[in-house]
């Protein structure tokens, strides 16, 4: 269902978790999908051993992409004409991960409506790993 | 760089949005897909940076017979202390003029951008290089376009 521009207000929110104790093997089928085999995502040895990281991390598309999944459950599918996002810390293993959007401004663009959204998903500990905006088309 | 082709397939439309925990059946069921206001299955935002699986010189996957820096009997494949991490992505940005769809054959291409540094406490110099990304389809339109930011940093980011 589309978001409709009569029933939002700037400031309302959305939010929801994306990500449960999160694990190695949804980490490694996110290297399978999206065809970054990356060894710091996938390969504890050489993370810990030659890289000199705690553990394996999750990509930050694999965030993203959990980020997204709260994006398009809000504003509907097909609906996104931008999605844009930093990587502000990194997510590991066993992670619960809470995303958020909230409204920061609803425009009208030649009679088509847009909603404008900054995007926010944190850790357990509350701590930032991506931050960014969206905007979406919606309906009057 | 030269352009690479990307199919977009429903398998791999399926696969991508199992690997980020996403059941919504627009990406996997086509006749719950076609009673959808786009009328059948897409893509997910994120989907586009899956074109690295058609990139043949893709850098961060495995190929047979060539040197690989992940593990095998030694914890690197490749001699001498990696440089930190190679590399980590900082930002990615969208912009969509249409979703994508299977049977779409997209033709892709990055193009360098800026690049420019900064000293961090956590992690040393940092070195930020952006590209632009085109997406287009089968008949030229853009359907996509991405910008992402990657950094190098001199050691590894510490936790925290």
């Amino acid at each position: 269902m589309a978001l409709k521009a009569s029933q939002l207000k700037v400031g309302d929110t959305h939010s929801e978790r994306v990500a449960t104790n999160l694990t190695r093997t949804q980490i490694v089928m996110y290297c399978g999908a999206s065809g970054d085999y990356n060894p710091l995502h996938a390969d504890e040895v050489y993370v810990t051993k030659a890289a000199g990281y705690p553990s394996v991390f999750a990509h930050g598309m694999l965030t993203m992409g959990m980020t997204g999944r709260m994006l398009t459950n809000y504003v509907g599918d097909g609906r996104l004409t931008k999605f844009g996002v930093r990587f502000t810390n990194q997510v590991w293993p066993g992670d619960d991960l809470d995303a958020k959007a909230t409204v920061a401004a609803l425009r009208e663009e030649n009679g088509q409506h847009f909603v404008d959204l900054t995007l926010s998903t944190t850790n357990q500990d509350g701590k930032e790993v991506v931050s960014g905006s969206a905007t979406a088309r919606i309906d009057p | 760089m030269a352009k690479i082709t990307f199919p977009v397939e429903a398998s791999h439309i399926m696969m991508f949005a199992r690997a980020i925990g996403d059941t919504n059946p627009v990406y996997q069921d086509a006749e719950a897909a076609k009673k959808t206001e786009v009328g059948g299955i897409i893509a997910p935002p994120t989907f586009p940076q899956a074109v690295a699986q058609f990139d043949p010189d893709y850098h961060l996957r495995w190929r047979p017979n060539q040197p690989w820096f992940g593990s095998g009997k030694t914890p690197s494949g490749v001699e001498g202390k990696p440089s930190s991490s190679g590399g980590l992505h900082a930002e990615q940005h969208f912009e969509y003029f249409r979703p994508l769809r299977p049977g779409d054959v997209l033709s892709v291409e990055t193009k360098p951008g800026e690049t420019w540094e900064r000293e961090s406490k956590r992690a040393g110099k940092l070195t930020f290089r952006e590209r632009i990304t085109e997406y287009r389809d089968q008949n030229g339109e853009l359907v996509v376009r991405a910008r992402s930011v990657g950094v190098t940093t001199e050691r590894p980011v510490a936790q925290g």
